[in-house]
């Protein structure tokens, strides 16, 4: 059997990898246009600031492919053809497949700005993103990044640790708050403004200015005023990239539309990780996740599915981190960022104003449901066992310390966190653990 | 790939140099200019004067720089334009760099009269004169090269053990540590066996061997030689020398495998150890450098188990011909009560291991591995028992082989290569493939230890920092993005890829001394 992947990228690469485990004598194809070998896209930063080489962002060494027989084609697929069961190359030469997975990914949005094609303009999602980033960069004096998401905010830490000037809009009144509850949204804010970058909420662009060559010179605001700048980064959001189904009969919505065994409407066509969209996805969760973790969650579970053992994906329990300059943040459980009818949210903020632990919990069953963390680093294990046990909020609280991840010696907050619940609610809850990993496993019993 | 190319396009990184910065290094640069003029024959009156402006340049403009680099920025990871900068990229900076080092080390070893050590009789000259005074103040003699060697020595972990703490300062592991290692610098490697040996001019003694308390066989390899061992035992030295006897075995027998077992070979190599002392702060700009290949870890695992079994033979070889030449029955253990004790605690561990074996279910091979090493190690005491006689240990002399040993692992290995070849291949070089020591903590390490890098569930993007960081070349991600724990025998457990972790994958931790509870996460 042959199976082809499209897309080299952690969803790909997953069930590649996977497939070889399960069977050392399936045929494995994984093609790619961007990058001969598989890299972390999420470390692109790290290589515009010089923290590591793209070399470096590779999780596999070279010799890694051919040991294990997955064959890596660095070629860009223009069609698919599945009744002959052929995907297209844009040369026209043809490959045959017994099974396909689409697994290519997303691309940055544009909204239709004016000018939004203009040399100096563009997103930040591919390897090719990165070099001509770096060729803007050159003489740069000013840039504006448009878009208060992660990927906007980690392009603002980028061109700022080269010493260039950034102006930062953001459509939404404080950054990112269409996620973030508003405590944490405010921390961001300062830590953006902290570092010197021009931070301007509630800001929209209108369009972009060209200078006679045909690069950017300006971009103007929704409110008229027009900003200087050689650089636009836009950053609003990416949406899959699912332009292979053209001609074809799969079905899509905004991506490819899958069963529960990441199957799309044609047999033997796949699809995972950002481009695939699941027909029926948990209450309250997206059908899309565009996130590292659900390429690497559904690789395995696609592999068996391949090698004919149907296994349905299931979405795990919502976990998600990030890094917003210097303030770590993880998150456990899903909920909305405001307090619902019947939630309550236990917040705690350090006087420093870089740290925070928000524990979400519904006020009936007394059930944590969330954390949201910054500045603080929790137990995943711990805190998603919690949610999935629906424990109660007293229970969590006098066991907080287990939670606790940051590095030894560093000061522990769990006493303040329940000092502040108990003045809230007028109850008594004592730490009664320390941190102690040995205390966690005497916790599972094991 | 195009890529070094196309980034050099741009002006990565343009260096943000101060005023302050540049006030700093001026201020380096006119301690390093004192130093100089001494090295070519200056400043020969006020030499304590001079010597007193020029240490104090070096640390006032260290300190200076490091204040105006990271204390009036926010805290946080400064590894900004690493891999764009010359000296920590191996570029041509980093290559100047290596070489004014190693050509230091090569005059220390080789030629100590280029630095103005005086020999037969004759007063020091050049640089080493410049040192007399400081010398004379703390032990009532001139200078030798290694005391120049030993203040440098000492002034560097404790100068860029400051601008490693402020580089650090949201990170009070690491500055615990770094506080750590330059007390027992300037403590125990520094000050006590100067002072120690200013205690030869009184009274009561006249014979203390120089002992730096916090060094432990096997890297300190000296330590059972026919010389020392005399010299602790000697009357000159007192009780001093018989107690620092009884300490260095009690270090290498109760307190390092009672530290390791809790801690993790941590408490040694990046808490207390010299050498980690140095790697950790005069040589955490190259860090990154290390090599992480998998052909690496396999060069490294043959290179520093070979080291280690050569300094065991070597030192029972060592022992052997001191009871050959000083009768066999002359001290606490005879002759034979040492080599069949030997060949008992060795035997007796691999027995142990074995029966036990079922306990190391994740690491088979290494079990394996562990016992014919240490069946092979017995074999080679017996041998040296039986084929050697009161000169030569199994047809070689004992004295040349030991020369040797010093010759290639404790000089060129540790100091010209291990010091002198940081910015090209990273700090860590003789801690990874060359320190005895090393490999014996790391061997406990692996199979008798509660300490191991606990993995964060899924939450790992694969992002590479971790790996790119790790002095020791561990490939720490590709543990991290599987979901499993890092027990490593070469881990020194500095800290460094957690902390440089984005998303707070990875923590140091103690806990059960279970094979599954350590290798897989909970
Ligand atoms: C800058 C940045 C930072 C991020 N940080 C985080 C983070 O911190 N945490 C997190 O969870 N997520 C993060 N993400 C999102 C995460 O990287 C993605 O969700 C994830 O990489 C998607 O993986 P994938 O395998 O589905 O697709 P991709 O990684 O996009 O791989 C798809 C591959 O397919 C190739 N391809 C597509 N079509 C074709 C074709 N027709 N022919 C040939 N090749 C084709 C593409 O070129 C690409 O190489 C980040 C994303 C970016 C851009
Ligand atoms: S694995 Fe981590 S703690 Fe261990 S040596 Fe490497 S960087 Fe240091
Ligand atoms: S630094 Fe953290 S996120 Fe990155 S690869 Fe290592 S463990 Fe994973």
């Amino acid at each position: 059997m042959h199976i082809v992947i499209i897309g080299n990228g952690i969803a790909g690469i997953t069930t590649a990898r996977h497939l070889r485990k399960l069977d050392p004598d399936v045929r494995i194809s994984v093609i790619s246009a961007e990058t001969e070998h598989f890299f972390s896209r999420t470390a692109l930063m790290y290589i515009y600031m010089g923290h590591m080489k793209y070399e470096h962002t590779k999780p596999y060494e070279d010799h890694f492919w051919a040991k294990n027989r997955i064959e890596l084609i660095n070629k860009h697929v223009s069609r698919l053809d599945p009744d002959s069961k052929a995907v297209v190359f844009s040369d026209d030469s043809r490959m045959l497949y017994d099974k396909l997975v689409l697994a290519t990914g997303s691309a940055s949005n544009r909204f239709g700005w004016p000018g939004q094609y203009l040399d100096g303009v563009q997103g930040l999602y591919s390897y090719q993103d990165l070099l001509t980033l770096e060729q803007w960069s050159a003489g740069l004096k000013h840039a504006v990044i448009v878009g208060g998401g992660l990927i906007g905010i980690e392009l603002v830490e980028m061109l700022h640790s080269r010493h260039i000037p950034v102006t930062f809009l953001v459509r939404e009144k404080s950054f990112w708050d269409g996620v973030m509850p508003a405590e944490e949204s405010r921390m961001v804010n300062e830590e953006i403004r902290r570092n010197g970058v021009d931070l301007r909420l509630s800001s929209e662009l209108k369009e972009i200015l060209s200078d006679e060559h045909g690069r950017a010179r300006a971009v103007v605001t929704t409110d008229g005023e027009e900003i200087a700048c050689q650089f636009v980064g836009l950053t609003a959001g990416v949406h899959p990239r699912i332009e292979l189904a053209d001609g074809t009969a799969i079905e899509t919505g905004r991506g490819f539309l899958v069963d529960e065994y990441l199957e799309t409407s044609v047999k033997d066509i796949y699809a995972a990780g950002d481009c695939a969209e699941l027909r029926q996805s948990i209450p309250g969760r997206s059908t899309i996740e565009a996130v590292w973790y659900t390429g690497k969650h559904m690789g395995p579970v696609l592999a068996q599915s391949l090698l004919g053992e149907p296994t349905a994906y299931q979405q795990k329990t919502w976990f998600n981190s990030a890094k917003f300059m210097d303030i770590e943040w993880q998150t456990y459980g899903f909920f909305p960022k405001d307090p619902q009818e019947d939630e309550a949210h236990l917040i705690w903020v350090h006087p420093d104003g870089k740290k925070s632990v928000r524990i979400v919990y519904d006020t009936s069953s007394q059930a944590v449901k969330g954390f949201n963390l910054m500045g603080v680093r929790y137990r995943g294990e711990i805190c998603l066992h919690w949610i999935d046990s629906a424990t109660p909020i007293q229970t969590v609280l006098e066991n907080l310390s287990l939670a606790n991840f940051d590095p030894e010696f560093y000061r522990q907050h769990e006493a303040d966190i329940i000092q502040q619940f108990n003045q809230q609610s007028g109850l008594n809850v004592k730490l009664k653990s320390k941190r102690s990993l040995s205390g966690v496993f005497a916790y599972f019993g094991k | 790939m195009q890529i070094e190319k196309s980034l050099s396009l741009a002006n990565p990184s343009p260096r943000n140099l101060t005023p302050g910065h540049k006030i700093g290094l001026s201020i380096v640069g006119l301690g390093l200019v004192l130093l100089l003029i001494a090295l070519f024959g200056g400043l020969r009156s006020h030499v304590g004067l001079f010597l007193a402006l020029a240490l104090s340049s070096l640390a006032v403009g260290g300190i200076t720089y490091a204040w105006f680099e990271y204390m009036n920025k926010p805290e946080g990871i400064k590894n900004n334009g690493v891999w764009h900068f010359g000296e920590s990229s191996r570029g041509t900076i980093g290559w100047v760099f290596g070489v004014v080092i190693t050509l230091f080390y090569i005059a220390l070893y080789w030629f100590p009269e280029w630095l103005g050590q005086g020999s037969a009789g004759a007063g020091n000259s050049g640089m080493v004169a410049l040192f007399d005074p400081l010398s004379i103040l703390l032990k009532g003699q001139p200078a030798s090269q290694w005391f120049v060697y030993g203040t440098f020595y000492t002034l560097a972990i404790l100068v860029l053990g400051v601008k490693f703490i402020w580089k650090y300062r949201h990170n009070r592991y690491q500055q615990i540590r770094t506080f750590s290692v330059m007390f027992f610098q300037l403590g125990f490697a520094f000050l006590i066996p100067e002072i120690l040996s200013s205690l030869n001019n009184t009274a009561s003694f006249s014979d203390i061997p120089y002992n730096d308390f916090k060094n432990m066989w096997p890297l300190n390899y000296y330590f059972f030689d026919d010389y020392n061992i005399k010299a602790m035992l000697s009357p000159g030295s007192g009780n001093l020398g018989l107690s620092m006897l009884i300490w260095g075995l009690a270090m290498v027998f109760v307190v390092s495998p009672f530290l390791t077992y809790f801690f993790g070979k941590r408490w040694y190599c990046s808490w207390v150890c010299g050498c980690g002392g140095l790697a950790e702060t005069a040589g955490d700009p190259f860090r990154q450098l290390s090599d992480k290949s998998l052909k690496a870890w396999k060069f490294e695992r043959w290179m520093i188990h070979g080291v280690l079994l050569f300094a065991v033979l070597m030192t029972v070889a060592v022992i052997y011909s001191f009871y050959q030449k000083n009768g066999n029955e002359s001290f606490w253990i005879s002759k034979d009560m040492f080599i069949w004790g030997t060949v008992t605690l060795l035997l007796g561990i691999a027995a142990a291991v074995f029966f036990m074996r079922e306990r190391f279910k994740h690491i088979k091979k290494d079990v394996r591995f562990l016992i014919v090493g240490l069946i092979v190690t017995t074999a080679g005491v017996i041998a040296i028992n039986y084929l050697s006689g009161a000169k030569h240990v199994m047809f070689v002399e004992s004295y040349p082989l030991r020369k040797w040993y010093g010759f290639f692992i404790g000089v060129t290995f540790s100091g010209v290569i291990g010091v002198g070849f940081y910015p090209l291949l990273g700090s860590r070089v003789w801690c990874r493939f060359g320190c005895p020591m090393a490999g014996l903590l790391g061997l406990q390490q692996r199979f008798f230890s509660r300490f191991r890098i606990t993995t964060n569930g899924d939450q790992c993007i694969s992002c590479g920092n971790c790996s790119t960081y790790c002095e020791m070349g561990i490939d720490v991600r590709s543990y991290a993005q599987k979901g499993q724990n890092i027990v490593r025998a070469s881990c020194v457990g500095c800290g460094i890829c957690a902390a440089v972790c984005p998303r707070g994958v990875l923590r140091l931790e103690n806990g059960p001394n279970t094979d599954e509870s350590r290798m897989e996460s909970i």
